[in-house]
């Protein structure tokens, strides 16, 4: 039977869990931290030596843990990156800048058990040889703000933080930086920037990957929340462990952010790869189904920006077969296990695991409008492509869902969609594009459709289609 | 275009040898290009995708991209469909069956049907990349990004400054297409914006390439330009309650390449394309900043800078640029003057030779102007050294600044030291000449650009002298006290050099003709000299200048023919 795994909500919502430290300490908080800190160097068996830091470094890369905020990278290699001979000091900054739509699994972590992330970051800073370390919080969660900023006041006091952790020597500061309100600021050089005091333009990569000229120039790891939390799993389970949850590939547990047309919404966290999409949606311990007397139109599958996938397709993906031979196999849309290969392979992915279910009283025209809108207001318009199509499409889109559209928008919003995907600074033209594109592709008609009656009601003698100047101006 | 070097400049030139090279593709010819060329700064960097197609005779077309400023990468015009040697599960490279490496084009990883291009402008080049400047898609990559830069466009072209020197147009044309498919309300933003007292900004025009934003912070070091709002509502503008005010501004009209920032002092004066542009140097300091001399039918409109590296780079300040208009001024001085009256060049060379002549051995004194050209210098030099007459020239001290700014308002005080006419302080000798004259041992004075009043010798003194020769091209008291007033040239009427204050020699040529009677100082010169010493005189300034490189040590081995437009250095 599908059901939840709580690995980093275990506690969170049990009766009377409270985000102070006794609490945390009651549940075994910052027993990992030790453990890290008392971990021994060894040798492997063809010889090489590692440090006790490599050894949890090691660590987090066989564990399989790939970044929850939504590329879903592997960790442990994105650690493997870091300049750690440029002599340059090495910043981790925690990305608690959740924001994209549909998203709401981080906040659980921030507001409900804030020294879980503290105690992983200590780690993954003890690890990586960093010694300053910001959490980079949206500007709209001032009350988790709040309470990161006592939880880090409380570490201090215990020396989980601090000079000389635990006796060990290990000096360790972390700050917490509230954004401003812009979505842009989850980018991770955008991040960055900010963190620096500027606007938030996401920087050019090459040259500037942030393990190597990051943060003030200097090698900058950035790991979401979620990810953050789960090193100090992996360092209390082990590795091999760890990975046993999920599936291979596809590690550990994941939260999921359920939200839209189903009966119970909320975050669940499973394992990856161990639950279907269908069973989040419609399994009495997820989601319990679409509402009574509604049918299934389409899944949004990782946070906003992800494309959009229609009831009733069917995918191919690879199987491993008994002999080991890869095959593929047609899965349909609602028996796809959630996780991040099998999303990747139906042309879309689980980005950062929030799910918006619609059903057949959405319109995907209106739908798209708001989001498209989103998407124009968001963009930060450093570069061409995103800074003009964005707000293009989302025009676009308020005219087809003012009676101003035309048969040919459909056609019209493809053709400014592919012209910025895969050519802006970051992510934020997919983001802004992939709505659009995978929309209009897989609804076609209904914005046609859309389009023809405003064409046909025109030609009737309306009044003359007036382009209309909006969304703002 | 515009030949003005900070619209577009030429990359800097390569390292010197011994240089590792890196065997590319571009377009599908094999070139070998430098593995590190000089950045921005001049610092040695991995050789972009953009500088590998300029050596392969290639052109990227670029907005934001400027070799002068930090890369920003954000116009996105410089795209380019590229490819890499494909590597194999071992990681080594994989061939064709002719042997030739497969090439993987990059493509988008969610979409491998289609090209991921590259900006060409911050790409390091690797070996055995392909670079497809001309391929079909990235032809396509940047029509799209022109029809993004023009749907927001007001495309006043019509009235707009800009026009016949925007990359806007001249991109549209190479490389855009005729139609949009843009049908919505355009976005509308500030229109002549008084962002400073040089500046007017245009923001529906500005496509956000950042370059002035850029320049202002990382070249004239004042952290001034910022963008507000956001996405499609950004907008170009200085702090609230600030003014864009640096004695570098008008190099941002410049570096727009659009028609978003215009220069109060030539916006709407002329169209661009009435312009002669000749090369030239500022004569404002002595620095030396190569110039474009924009005019038109004898009327000079605008200064630019000309990219020279070892001068000014593709900078200039603005009170350099903006000190053109006493060129035109009403009260030139236009014809001879006799005593007075009205007179001919024939009259009043006669007289003056036939005087000069009869003097006597050091009763003449000349004071000259490092504002001359060196040839003029050198003329003088030689008629001095006849007469045996005390020369000097004034020295006009001010205040350097960190980028261009000299100390030195002169713009030839080198040329001045180097001929000999000006002491090697320059000025220290006057007020022996003064001495001279009110001791009635000095009967005759020449003068040349300089208000002399102003400089040590008194009106009264004047009034005591024989014979007073004043050559000028404005009115002052010394020409006022003058027996002889010989009317002369702004540098942009003649062609002539300047020696820098780092001794780099620099000419420059004519832009316009010389107002009513004013000659050239040279010509005139020579004349004299040649009826009061015998020598024969040049006819043309090439001769005149060869001949002073044979007699004046500093210029020993240069010929004018040798002096390119970057100027070559001397021993000064």
């Amino acid at each position: 039977m599908p059901q939840e795994f709580r690995l980093i909500l275990k506690n969170a919502d049990l009766p009377g869990y409270t985000p102070d430290m006794d609490c945390y300490l009651r549940h075994g908080g910052y027993e990992a931290l030790k453990k890290a800190l008392a971990t021994a160097p060894r040798e492997l068996p063809d010889g090489k030596k590692q440090s006790s830091q490599e050894v949890i470094r090691d660590e987090v890369l066989k564990s399989g843990l790939r970044g929850r905020g939504g590329a879903g990278f592997s960790a442990g290699l994105k650690w493997s990156f870091v300049d750690r001979r440029s002599g340059k000091p090495i910043y981790l900054v925690c990305n608690a800048d959740e924001s994209e739509p549909g998203t709401f699994k981080d906040r659980q972590i921030l507001h409900k058990d804030p020294h879980q992330l503290i105690e992983g970051m200590v780690i993954s800073c003890w690890a990586n040889d960093v010694k300053l370390a910001y959490i980079y919080i949206r500007g709209e969660m001032p009350k988790a703000a709040k309470l990161l900023n006592v939880a880090l006041k409380e570490s201090r006091e215990k020396g989980f933080l601090g000079k000389n952790i635990l006796g060990s020597g290990f000096d360790c500061e972390i700050h917490v930086h509230r954004g401003a309100g812009a979505y842009i600021c989850g980018e991770e050089t955008g991040l960055i920037e900010s963190l620096e005091g500027k606007r938030a333009y996401p920087r050019i990569k090459p040259p500037y990957f942030p393990a190597v000229l990051g943060l003030y120039m200097c090698p900058t790891i950035v790991n979401n929340v979620e990810t953050l939390c789960h090193v100090k799993h992996i360092v209390t389970m082990g590795s091999g462990e760890y990975a046993k949850l999920g599936t291979p590939n596809n590690t550990g547990t994941r939260i999921v952010s359920l939200s839209g047309d189903v009966k119970r919404p909320g975050y669940y966290e499973i394992e990856v790869g161990k639950v279907t999409l269908g069973e989040l949606i419609n399994h009495e311990n997820f989601g319990q189904g679409l509402k009574d007397g509604r049918s299934l139109k389409a899944i949004i599958p990782g946070g906003s920006s992800s494309k959009v996938l229609k009831a009733g397709e069917v995918f191919k993906l690879n199987r491993k077969g008994a002999d080991g031979q890869m095959t593929k196999v047609d899965v349909p849309l609602l028996d796809l296990p959630y996780d991040f290969d099998s999303l990747q392979q139906a042309g879309t992915m689980s980005g950062s695991s929030a799910i918006i279910v619609m059903d057949d009283s959405r319109s995907m025209v209106d739908a798209l409008a708001n989001l498209s809108e989103f998407y124009a207001h968001e963009s930060c318009g450093q570069c061409t492509p995103c800074r003009e199509g964005a707000l293009w499409m989302a025009k676009g889109l308020h005219r087809l869902t003012h009676r101003e559209g035309r048969k040919q928008d459909a056609d019209y919003l493809l053709h400014i969609a592919q012209n910025i995907q895969g050519r802006t600074i970051c992510a934020f033209g997919e983001a802004a594009a992939w709505p659009v594109l995978s929309f209009v592709k897989k609804f076609r008609e209904e914005f046609e459709a859309r389009g023809a009656a405003d064409e046909a009601k025109h030609a009737s003698g309306g009044a003359p289609m007036k382009m209309a100047a909006s969304p703002k101006h | 275009m515009s030949n003005a070097a900070t619209t577009e400049s030429k990359p800097s030139a390569p390292a010197p040898p011994p240089v590792d090279k890196i065997k590319i593709k571009v377009d599908g010819r094999e070139v070998e290009v430098p593995k590190m060329l000089p950045n921005w700064q001049g610092k040695l960097e991995a050789t972009t995708m953009l500088q590998a197609v300029q050596i392969a005779g290639g052109e990227v077309p670029h907005y934001c991209y400027h070799p002068k400023l930090p890369v920003a990468g954000n116009c996105r015009m410089c795209l380019v469909e590229f490819g890499t040697p494909m590597m194999g599960p071992d990681r080594k490279p994989v061939f064709n069956e002719d042997g030739s490496p497969k090439i993987a084009k990059s493509v988008l990883p969610y979409e491998p049907s289609t090209p991921r291009g590259a900006i060409a402008c911050a790409t390091p080049i690797s070996p055995g990349m392909e670079i497809y400047p001309n391929s079909p898609a990235t032809k396509q990559m940047r029509e799209a990004v022109l029809e993004s830069l023009l749907i927001n466009h007001p495309l006043d072209c019509p009235i707009c400054d800009q026009a016949g020197e925007c990359k806007l147009q001249e991109y549209s044309v190479q490389h855009g297409q005729a139609g949009s498919n843009f049908v919505e309300a355009k976005v509308h933003k500030p229109k002549a914006v008084d962002l400073g007292p040089r500046i007017v900004l245009d923001d529906e025009r500005c496509i956000l390439c950042t370059r002035c934003i850029r320049f202002t912070k990382d070249i004239a070091g004042d952290d001034a330009l910022g963008i507000v709002n956001r996405g499609s509502y950004n907008t170009i503008a200085a702090f609230p309650g600030t003014a864009f005010d640096n004695n570098y501004t008008l190099n941002t009209v410049d570096l727009c390449p659009v028609g978003a920032l215009t220069s109060k002092d030539f916006r709407f004066q002329m169209r661009v394309w009435f312009l002669k542009e000749t090369k030239s140097l500022c004569t404002s300091c002595g620095t030396g900043c190569n110039t474009v001399v924009g005019s038109r039918e004898g009327k000079v409109y605008r200064y630019e800078p000309r990219q020279n590296d070892a001068v000014n780079s593709t900078w200039m300040c603005d009170s350099g640029r903006l000190n053109y208009k006493w060129i035109g001024r009403e009260d030139r001085l236009q014809e001879v003057i006799v005593r007075g009256q009205k007179s001919t060049w024939t009259t009043a060379l006669k007289e003056i030779s036939e005087k000069l002549s009869k003097s006597a051995t050091r009763s003449v004194a000349v004071i000259a102007s490092a504002r001359q050209t060196t040839e003029e210098l050198y003329l003088l030099k030689k008629l001095a050294t006849k007469l045996g007459a005390l020369t000097d020239s004034v020295a006009r001290i001010g205040e350097a600044d960190k980028l261009l700014v000299a100390a030195d308002k002169n713009p030839n005080s080198n040329g001045a030291r180097l001929t000999g006419i000006a002491s090697p302080e320059l000025g220290s000798t006057i007020s022996k000449i003064a001495d001279g004259i009110r001791a009635g041992a000095i009967k005759t004075l020449v003068v040349f650009g300089e208000d002399v009043t102003k400089a040590g010798i008194s009106a009264d003194l004047l009034g005591k002298l024989e014979t007073l020769i004043v050559s000028d091209i404005l009115p002052n008291a010394t020409t006022k006290a003058a027996h002889y007033v010989l009317p002369g040239c702004a540098h942009a009427e003649k062609r002539g050099t300047f020696v820098n204050v780092k001794g780099r020699l620099q000419k420059f040529m004519k832009a316009v003709e010389p107002k009513g009677d004013a000659r050239p100082e040279w010509e005139f010169l020579h004349e004299l000299v040649h009826n009061v010493t015998g020598q024969n005189g040049f006819m043309s300034i090439e001769g005149l200048f060869n001949q002073m490189a044979k007699e004046v040590p500093g210029f020993a081995g240069i010929e004018w023919a040798a002096i390119t437009d970057q100027g070559v250095n001397t021993t000064a």
